[in-house]
């Protein structure tokens, strides 16, 4: 462990802002990423069951 | 002649949907605990464990998703550019499904590569931005996967959608050892290579090895990324295919079921 507590972990030596803000940024870039494929199959999905549903009832 | 025709036989293979669809969907979730796990040990390491810099102080953790981002945002431009060869030259269709997949994963990880720079430059150059360039290059290299997302929703003929993204991927690729190395031409600010093939790294272990970590990670994270955007590109564009149809059905049959 590089820090003598979790409070100079978090401040990370006056540059907390700088680091957290970066690795926030990313992280939440990588769940977007993640995110819209799963909900754009599920978006696709629901219109196929519509779509048969459609079909079938005709 | 004979030998030749079976050697090439998993290069056919790797164009046809049906045969990608299933050897993805069991790669993913190898890729996803890969991505996951690598990720989370070299960020918790970088973050929490590595030594401060000497020179910087613990603004350098930014290293750890700074580095992956860029690298990967140049590799996945080459992987566009190769994609766009395979596509013009054999004419097969699952390139032009990866080049479309993988451009918007490109421009969201340079813009990652752009923003983490931008904050890390702060404290460390005492200024968000330089027109310096690396830094040039890379903001080139964004409005490059800008201009191919935007090329291939613009023209609704597929075809000529494939070509024309594959022209531009290739000539664009010319980018790439501008931005890799600009910091050795040009007077920067930038630092040079962490990782090179020929020399050991100029940080010790503790500080590159978690670098090293989450760099695979993100690799394997765009890996799954990728696969997932293709996969549902495939059942879309395949979508008259008798294959398709079962697995549109059986995967409502498992989405509902929850």
């Amino acid at each position: 462990m590089s820090f003598a507590s979790f409070g100079d972990f978090l401040a990370m030596g006056h540059h907390g802002l700088y680091v957290w803000s970066a690795y926030g940024i990313c992280l939440l870039v990588l769940a977007v990423n993640v995110a819209s494929p799963v909900l754009a199959r599920r978006r696709y999905l629901q219109e196929e069951a519509r779509r048969l549903r459609r079909e079938n009832n005709q | 002649m004979k030998s030749s025709a079976i050697s090439w036989t998993w290069f056919h293979k790797l164009g046809s949907p049906k045969w990608f669809y299933a050897i993805s969907g069991r790669m993913l979730p190898w890729l996803a605990v890969a991505a996951v796990l690598l990720i989370g040990i070299g960020v918790i390491w970088g973050l929490a464990f590595a030594p401060q810099d000497y020179q910087q102080g613990n603004s350098f953790r930014i290293i750890y998703i700074h580095v992956p981002a860029a690298m990967l945002a140049q590799s996945c431009y080459v992987m566009l550019a190769v994609a766009g060869v395979v596509g013009l030259v054999w004419k097969m269709k699952i390139a032009d499904v990866a080049l479309q997949c993988a451009a918007p994963i490109g421009a969201w990880m340079t813009a990652v590569a752009l923003v983490t720079g931008a904050i890390w430059g702060k404290p460390t150059w005492g200024s968000w931005w330089v027109w310096d360039a690396r830094l040039t290059s890379m903001l080139i290299l964004l409005f490059l996967y800008f201009g191919l997302i935007a090329l291939g929703q613009a023209i609704s003929n597929r075809e000529s959608a494939a070509k024309a993204c594959a022209v531009l991927a290739i000539v664009g690729v010319i980018n790439i050892p501008i931005i890799k190395y600009s910091v050795e031409w040009w007077n920067t600010l930038h630092q040079g290579a962490t990782f090179t093939l020929t020399e050991k790294p100029a940080m010790p272990a503790e500080m590159w090895l978690p670098l090293l970590l989450t760099v695979l990670g993100f690799y394997c994270f765009f890996g799954a990324v990728l696969l997932l955007r293709m996969r549902l590109e495939v059942l879309k564009r395949e979508a008259r295919a008798s294959w398709v149809r079962e697995e549109v059905l059986n995967s409502l049959g498992r989405e509902m079921a929850r």
